[in-house]
């Protein structure tokens, strides 16, 4: 007897964007009734992958096959007429709209080919609702009212109200306490029992070794271990597997002797509820100082805090002794800090501008005299920052939207060397970099904090904490859980206490 | 840590190549696409006119009273165009227009003479702008919102002021502006107000920290916060500077009517929405043009004229903004794609 072709069926997946390859002859097979988990650090491909399935994404090459026969996913409707659902990490659900109105958007019940029925749309989502386990929902409020976790049951009725076969989540448990997660375990295993398949990525080890049957790890754009058992793995080796690199980061050197003397930025106490607990912490001149943790530990809002984009709930930030003004970004900037942020073009750049007045902007009363700007001393200081740190090409008159995103972060760079700020404020420094421009910019970071600087370092790329902080902090769900010199960690170490709170070994 | 803000080690001495002022042919090559097609579009409308109308039309009298009448509505672009470039809106300036030139033309204001007036006119549109100001950057209200509230209670306060009647002005000092006598070699004094404020305009756009903090503000607010510029306090200063042109062009207009009306400056919202527009700012913010705004001013002012010449009715006149408009941006996106 021939075997059953497996429900999906995805081989040599490639996907580039301009500067990354992002997948890189990417397997995955999953069967009908299984959960099939997906496992990669972040920047892997998961991502990506998934975007493929839901047609989101057009591969370059490699082929699809869905039940056996060979599928073009060329549109999020194709995939989700053949049966494909993804609940994305980030809900799409419109917060205007109803719950019914959401489960049904798209495709809602109509009288006469146009008029919406209300009322058949609720009880249909009331009837998915309790499938759910959820009845409690009301179908007629506000997406908006609903709370994170609410919103994802919604989404996953959506999901629901199609015939659907497989269901991709992305991340479902990262915004439910421990019970409701038990609750979508359960959703998870009456899926499967009714033979629906369902893609599940998690960062969470032991949730995979809970419902996953097999596990898929992605790294650096390729799958390295299709299929492997989900319970029997050990740990040990799926961690290997995860971080055991290609290609090896040059890391430029430390220096012999840790700074010592006083910090520059002190943080005592700081937190906001929901976000993160009180936080010490010193960086003295010359210090990296990394946290190493991953989305949602809490990384990106200290670092905002502390920079007073974020108005902190209790604590406070001194810079040479002298406390700053909570939740005053100005008086941040004033005091000598300087933030390079995750979203470097939403939060950074002006994508419409060149690369001089990128730099320029926050030191204008620099080459301006009663508000008149003197452009050539502008430029010249601009073409000295951009040079002190290569940025390529040799040209600031260029718009910035033309660099790639290691020179782009160069520019942000710049514009805080150009500033003479005192302590860089680094999220994610190397995110849309590609792995060639990398060691450049760890050695502009190092070069920088041997010239006095203090940096704060947030990245979920460990190999890059370990690789370039002095000290690191681990975070895990807005909590230090560890600190240690760099030195004296590894990346299993760090990998275990983020994923599971405490050292496994 | 000084030794970064100090010049660098090296290489400092020599200037830059692409950062110099432009050469000649540099400053052709950079006089972008877009003013050279609206320069187009002017000089083609200037044949049509003077193809039909040869005698009407190329009458310097005729030419006068054009640039006077795009100056009124000028003035306020100019102001505009600073919204827009910041990613605001201003939906008042009509209504501030009216308001000020009402106010600004009351038995009781003209009792204080040429300064009264134009002190009053002035500080009437500086304080709806301040209003405006205060709802958007600190109140939080979006700019669409809190301006047609202006719109609404402007037009209603310049209603209740004259009570529905035009207030003649009497003061032969200022009526004497609008006469041939006070042209300055054949320029109208209404011209060389707009010329100034264009001037200035332009300056503060793009040779000041006001003009690169508006653009930056308009780029990305985020990321403007992010790098310690103030927003809040550029936005109230940017819809007090969009008030204070009001002021201005409803000085102009009591010059050139010798009256105040409530009904003044009735839908130069749109107007000036439009020559922005299809003068090359964008509608999203980050990107303004002073030089493109006056030419799209010039452009509608001079369509309007021949028109008029032509004896063909406001209806089709209409119409006919409305395509240019549609023309307009629609080859922006053309361009823009290209580049």
């Amino acid at each position: 007897m021939a075997p059953e072709p497996p429900l999906l069926s995805m081989s040599g997946i490639t996907k580039s964007f301009p500067g990354v390859r992002a997948l890189d002859g990417v397997d995955l097979d999953v069967q009908a009734g299984e959960v099939h988990c997906l496992l990669g650090q972040n920047g892997a491909g998961k991502s990506t992958l998934i975007k493929v399935l839901a047609g989101a994404h057009q591969p370059d090459t490699g082929t699809i096959s869905w039940r056996g026969e060979d599928v073009t996913l060329r549109s999020p409707i194709a995939a989700m007429r053949l049966g494909i659902a993804t609940i994305y990490q980030e809900l799409d659900l419109v917060e205007h709209l109803s719950v019914a109105e959401n489960v049904h958007l798209g495709h809602e019940p109509t009288a006469a080919g146009f008029v919406v029925r209300g009322k058949t749309a609720k009880a249909s989502t009331a009837r998915l609702l309790k499938r759910l386990g959820h009845p409690e929902i009301d179908p007629g409020r506000l997406v908006g009212q609903l709370s994170a976790a609410q919103q994802q049951i919604v989404s996953m009725a959506r999901a629901l109200s199609h015939d659907v076969r497989l269901i991709v989540m992305d991340e479902p448990s990262a915004a439910l306490d421990p019970d409701e997660v038990d609750n979508l375990f359960r959703i998870v295993g009456d899926l499967t029992a009714e033979g629906v398949a369902v893609v599940y990525i998690s960062h969470r080890l032991e949730e995979i070794r809970r419902i996953g049957d097999r596990v898929t790890v992605l790294k650096d754009g390729r799958a390295v271990a299709g299929g492997l058992p989900a319970k029997s793995t050990p740990t040990r080796e799926v961690v290997a597997l995860m971080t055991g690199r290609n290609v090896e980061y040059v890391f430029p050197d430390r220096p012999v002797s840790a700074p010592d003397g006083t910090p520059v930025l002190e943080v005592r106490g700081l937190m906001r509820h929901g976000e993160f607990e009180p936080l010490d912490l010193d960086v003295h001149p010359g210090e990296i100082v990394g946290l190493a943790g991953l989305v949602g530990s809490g990384r990106s809002e200290i670092l905002e805090t502390i920079y007073g984009a974020r108005k902190p709930g209790a604590g406070h930030v001194r810079v040479d002794g002298r406390a700053l003004r909570p939740g005053s970004v100005r008086a941040a900037v004033r005091a000598g800090l300087g933030l390079a942020p995750e979203e470097r073009k939403a939060q950074a750049l002006l994508m419409l501008e060149s690369v001089t007045r990128n730099v320029s902007v926050s030191s204008m009363s620099r080459f301006s005299r009663g508000g008149w700007l003197d452009r050539r001393s502008e430029a010249g200081a601009a073409r000295a920052a951009t040079r002190e740190l290569s940025l390529r090409p040799d040209n600031p008159a260029v718009p910035v939207r033309t660099l790639s995103g290691g020179n782009q972060q160069k520019a942000v760079l710049a514009r805080w060397l150009l500033r003479g700020c005192r302590v860089l404020l680094l999220d994610e420094p190397t995110r849309g970099v590609d792995v060639g421009a990398r060691a450049e910019l760890y050695a502009v970071i190092r070069r920088l904090a041997d010239e006095g600087l203090a940096v704060l370092l947030v990245s979920s790329e460990v190999p890059e904490v370990l690789g370039l902080a002095d000290r690191v902090l681990v975070l895990r769900e807005g909590r230090v859980v560890h600190r240690a010199p760099a030195r004296e960690l590894d990346e299993h170490r760090v990998l275990d206490l983020v994923m599971e709170g405490s050292p496994a070994s | 840590m000084t030794q970064h803000a100090s010049p660098p080690r090296d290489n400092t001495d020599k200037v830059p190549p692409m950062g110099r002022p432009p050469s000649w042919r540099g400053l052709f090559a950079r006089a972008d696409v877009r003013t050279l097609s609206l320069l187009g579009v002017l000089a083609a409308l200037i044949l049509i006119g003077g193809i039909t109308k040869p005698d009407e039309f190329l009458d310097t009298r005729n030419l006068q009273l054009v640039l006077t009448q795009a100056s009124v509505i000028g003035v306020v672009t100019v102001g505009m165009t600073f919204v827009i470039t910041s990613g605001g809106i201003d939906l008042s300036v009509g209504a501030i227009v009216a308001l000020a030139s009402v106010w600004a033309t009351t038995v009781a204001t003209q009792d204080y003479g040429f300064a009264g007036v134009l002190f009053t006119a002035v500080i009437v549109g500086v304080g709806c702008g301040l209003v405006n100001g205060l709802l958007i950057a600190y109140g939080g209200m979006v700019p669409f919102i809190a301006t047609l509230a202006m719109l609404a209670s402007a037009r209603g306060l310049a209603l209740q002021i004259t009570d529905g009647k035009t207030q003649i002005v009497t003061i032969g000092s200022i009526l004497d502006l609008g006469e041939r006598d006070a042209y300055v070699l054949g320029v109208p004094p209404l011209v060389i107000v707009f010329a100034v404020v264009t001037i200035i305009g332009w300056l503060i756009l793009n040779r000041t920290t006001f003009g690169r903090r508006t653009v930056a503000v308009g780029g990305n607010a985020e990321a403007a916060r992010l790098a310690g510029i103030d927003v809040r306090r550029q936005r109230l200063y940017l819809y007090l500077l969009s008030g204070l042109c009001c002021g201005i062009a409803a000085f102009l207009l009591i010059i050139l009517s010798g009256s105040g009306q409530n009904t003044n400056g009735n839908l130069y919202e749109l107007d000036a929405i439009a020559a922005a527009i299809i003068g090359g700012t964008l509608l999203s913010g980050g990107r303004g043009t002073i030089t493109g705004s006056v030419l799209g001013v010039l452009i509608f002012t001079t369509i309007t004229n021949i028109f008029a010449l032509n004896n063909l009715q406001s209806d089709v006149q209409q119409i006919a903004k409305g395509a240019i408009i549609v023309a307009a941006v629609l080859v922006q996106r053309r361009t823009a794609s290209s580049t």
